[in-house]
């Protein structure tokens, strides 16, 4: 008797959790994905098997799925849900992510330094990049009422070009008719498989940094007043005013934090993974998809780094598929729309049980 | 009497019997009866959150009932939704308006019912003439041609009140009309009540304004914690009756205040100008000063200058000429942080936009200005144990319901307990001056009495407090000292003791000042 009820309960707290759904799309999200499998002519199960078979192969892929390919989508999938728990839509991770990689990729190149003071200067100057590129947008907000979506999606475009530019540069340029940049000096590099053979080729300590940053931003979001006040404005900025908390400050401080978030993604891709930037053929997306990482954990920080595994994985089993990788775009793209209707599955499951439950 | 004589007695039109409706644990409605006659006005009075809208949402479809039977015209229905309720001819004006702001009146008002003119044009003409003919017919009084951001508040009511009619109801919700509505709008309301009874219609309307059911009800249902009291014929039943029967207990409606003498001047304000967001100069040399132990009653027509002069004080506006000191120091256009640390709280006049982040706990709310002090932080870390006592001293302190809501968002509790939330921060905050706006708008005798009593206590604890409220009533019954406010300026000001209705309303219109 005891046990039903607390069976019932516990139906009760899954069918309200934010990770029912999330589930829930995920499985919408792979049955849509074996739809366009059967479309192309691939068996979906047998695919399916062979995208998880190549993940969890050994622990080369492991460590490609989960390190090599998800540590950037972590930090930029944070710096999208630090913004969103503020009320500020950071549509702009891409340019500071772009922003980050350069600052990196500066100092890791013309900076000689020991390895323990060269790799957190590279960071550092990220770091600073980051927190202009998004303080700037929180600046323009706040003294001209600039809308911050517009502002962000041009500076996405402003640091595009702007990466570009000094790719091109001569000095910067690694010469020869090339489109890519000189390489980092070795003592700005954090790869860690020279140590770790079993590892993929180019799998970093960035992910320790970025789960120190989840637990950090997890944090100040629920643990600290800073938290506290950059919430109440993202409520309600009027109210929060009210009380005497400095709203223009906070959107400042919010945006400086989320545009560091994106750009150390940037700045440890640079250290860990390319060693260089290259000049775009078109925006690469890690910060865009930092907000489809944020949606699928419901910007909880902890739920972003599920996220970003999960993304991750999914993106270098797409690059080993037998079927064509964009069947993961499909499966994704699903995912996030699923999630993004979920209020309206929860309403579509809660008006069921109510039936039930009624007259 | 003429009135009771439309009441068809024979014939209820809406019963509901025995009516359950469980939120999780918590009951809302806990066995309701509630009985309708044809032609009748029925009110349904209860405090907030006593269940009045549970119910009249369960009658409108938008509730299922844990269990009860609901009759319409006398046969069992199951209402599964509001398109049901409206073929049953139920239909509810909200308290929140639901119009399309760029719309005319008729516009709305046929909005997903529109006649239509071969090849899918919208027949405006047969609308119009639909629509007028139906305001005649009640005595509503609206434009049909005028667009809803330009019309009044009371004419914005007709209109929903029009585009219910328009779908053919005969059982009409209103769920508390009259909260935003002037003096003068809620006595046409009540005629146009009277008017839709006469023709036949049945009206229930929610409301805890114990005046307006004895100018308008026949009939009233009382409910108090989700549970039945009595339903009451409204001639044979005293004000006071209706209020112990709402509350529980009697209730006192006069404020019960001791003489004390003022002391210092808190808060001084001379000669301040200021302009509204049109530019228009709102303000135009005004003087204030506010002592402690000392209730100053601003009284005023809206739109006078009021809000802006609160606006300055709170620091969310700027002036553009004058002063004003707080305790002596220079409070001239600082911001709100400052205005706070120099001994100003204040109750605000919106409190959805000013006074509560709504998806923030109750918990969280009554910290709102004080994250950063100690106990409830330290050196910028929250501390939740410290929080969570303070919230419930608190709840339990102001009779904050429901009990235990320290950590739901402060969006689910009712209007009344959102208030006593606001009241309990901004008292706890102990400043030397109160400025309280509206402090009791949409509440109910019984939160009114409480929301009095400790604005009397902080004038008793020698704070100044400064009350702003359109409620002459209230501006009379708790002022030491009334300042008329006219086009900017403080054109009287008198006694509160030696207040007289007639005089102040007189002033409040501009008409002749007597200076005391």
């Amino acid at each position: 008797m005891k046990n039903s009820i607390n069976t019932k309960r516990f139906i009760e707290k899954l069918q309200e959790s934010a990770f029912t759904y999330t589930l829930i799309s995920i499985i919408i999200g792979f049955i849509v994905g074996a739809i366009a499998l059967l479309i192309a002519g691939y068996n979906p199960i047998e695919s399916y098997g062979k995208l998880f078979g190549v993940i969890f192969r050994s622990t080369k892929n492991i460590s490609y799925s989960f390190i090599e390919y998800s540590v950037p989508y972590i930090l930029t999938g944070l710096s999208v849900a630090f913004a969103f728990k503020t009320g500020v839509f950071n549509i702009g991770a891409e340019g500071q992510y772009v922003m980050g990689s350069v600052a990196a990729m500066l100092v890791g190149a013309f900076v000689k330094a020991p390895a323990y003071i060269h790799i957190p200067l590279c960071i550092i100057a990220a770091l600073a990049a980051g927190a202009l590129w998004g303080g700037l947008v929180g600046f323009l907000k706040i003294r001209f009422g600039a809308h911050e979506v517009l502002c962000m999606i041009m500076f996405n475009w402003i640091a595009y070009y702007f990466s570009n530019f000094i790719v091109n540069l001569d000095g910067v340029n690694v010469g020869g008719g090339k489109t890519w940049s000189v390489p980092i000096a070795d003592t700005a590099k954090i790869t860690i498989s020279d140590w770790l053979p079993g590892l993929s080729p180019k799998a970093h300590f960035g992910v320790f940094i970025a789960l120190i940053c989840v637990v950090v931003i997890y944090y100040i979001i629920n643990r600290t007043t800073l938290g506290f006040k950059l919430k109440a404005v993202g409520f309600n900025r009027s109210a929060a005013e009210y009380a005497g908390i400095n709203a223009n400050g906070s959107v400042l401080t919010a945006l400086s934090i989320s545009g560091m978030l994106a750009s150390l993604a940037g700045a440890l891709q640079v250290m860990g993974v390319t060693y260089k930037v290259s000049q775009f053929a078109g925006q690469e997306g890690y910060g865009f998809q930092g907000i489809t990482v944020a949606l699928i954990g419901g910007t909880n920080p902890f739920g972003v780094l599920l996220g970003a595994e999960f993304f991750g994985a999914m993106k270098f089993g797409g690059t080993r598929f037998d079927a064509p990788s964009e069947i993961v775009d499909i499966i994704m793209g699903c995912i996030v729309l699923c999630i993004a209707i979920s209020s309206l599955l929860r309403m579509m499951i809660s008006s069921n049980k109510k039936n039930k439950g009624g007259v | 009497m003429e009135e009771n004589g439309r009441i068809d007695m024979s014939r209820p039109t809406v019963e509901m019997k025995n009516i359950v409706k469980m939120f999780g644990s918590f009951k809302a409605n806990d066995g309701i009866n509630l009985t309708v006659h044809k032609g009748e006005i029925h009110a349904i009075l209860g405090e907030n959150g006593a269940g009045k809208s549970t119910l009249m949402n369960i009658l409108y479809g938008l509730y299922h009932p844990t269990s009860g039977q609901i009759f319409i015209n006398g046969k069992e229905v199951s209402i599964s939704g509001p398109n049901k309720a409206i073929e049953l001819g139920i239909g509810m004006v909200h308290q929140h308006f639901m119009l399309v702001q760029p719309f005319t009146v008729a516009e709305n008002i046929i909005l997903g019912m529109e006649p239509m003119l071969p090849g899918g044009r919208v027949n405006m003409k047969a609308a119009r003439a639909k629509v007028n003919e139906i305001s005649a017919r009640y005595g509503l009084q609206v434009n049909a041609d005028a667009k809803i951001e330009d019309i009044s508040v009371g004419m914005q009511q007709r209109a929903e009140i029009l585009k219910v009619l328009y779908r053919g109801a005969d059982i009409l919700i209103l769920d508390e009309p009259t909260a935003s509505l002037t003096p003068q709008e809620i006595e046409e309301l009540i005629e146009i009540m009277h008017n839709l009874a006469r023709e036949g219609k049945t009206v229930i309307l929610i409301t805890h304004k114990l005046k307006e059911i004895k100018a308008a009800a026949d009939y009233c249902t009382i409910i108090r914690q989700g549970k039945y009291i009595n339903t009451v014929s409204v001639a044979d039943t005293t004000e006071q009756q209706l209020a112990a029967m709402m509350v529980g207990r009697s209730v006192e409606f006069k404020v019960d205040k001791a003489a004390i003498e003022p002391g210092e001047v808190a808060l001084e304000v001379h000669d301040l100008h200021a302009k509204d967001y049109r530019n228009v100069e709102v303000l135009r040399g005004l003087d204030l000063t506010v002592r402690k132990g000392e209730i100053v009653g601003i009284a005023g027509i809206d739109g006078n200058g009021q809000t802006e002069l609160v606006e300055i004080l709170t620091g969310l506006k700027k002036a553009t000429h004058g002063a004003i000191t707080m305790n002596g120091h220079d409070a001239y256009n600082k911001t709100p942080r400052q205005l706070f640390d120099m001994g100003i709280s204040s109750i605000p006049a919106d409190r959805h936009k000013h006074g509560l982040v709504l998806d923030f706990s109750v918990e969280d709310n009554l910290i709102l200005q004080n994250a950063d002090e100690k106990p409830y932080s330290n050196h910028g870390a929250l501390n939740f144990k410290a929080i969570d006592e303070h919230a419930r001293e608190l709840i339990e302190k102001y009779d904050i319901r429901p009990r235990g809501c320290e950590h739901e968002p402060a969006g689910d509790l009712s209007g009344g307990n959102q208030q006593k939330v606001i009241i309990a921060r901004e008292v706890t905050n102990d400043k030397d001056l109160l400025i309280a706006v509206n402090p009791t708008r949409g509440l109910d005798v019984g939160a009114i009495e409480y929301v009095h009593k400790y604005i009397v206590d902080q004038r008793n604890k020698h704070k100044a407090v400064l009350l702003v409220s359109f409620e002459l009533d209230e501006v009379m019954s708790l002022s030491d000292r009334i300042d008329v406010i006219f086009e900017g300026k403080i054109v009287g000001s008198v006694r509160g003791s030696e207040a007289d209705e007639k005089q102040l309303g007189l002033m409040m219109a501009g008409g002749s000042a007597h200076e005391e």
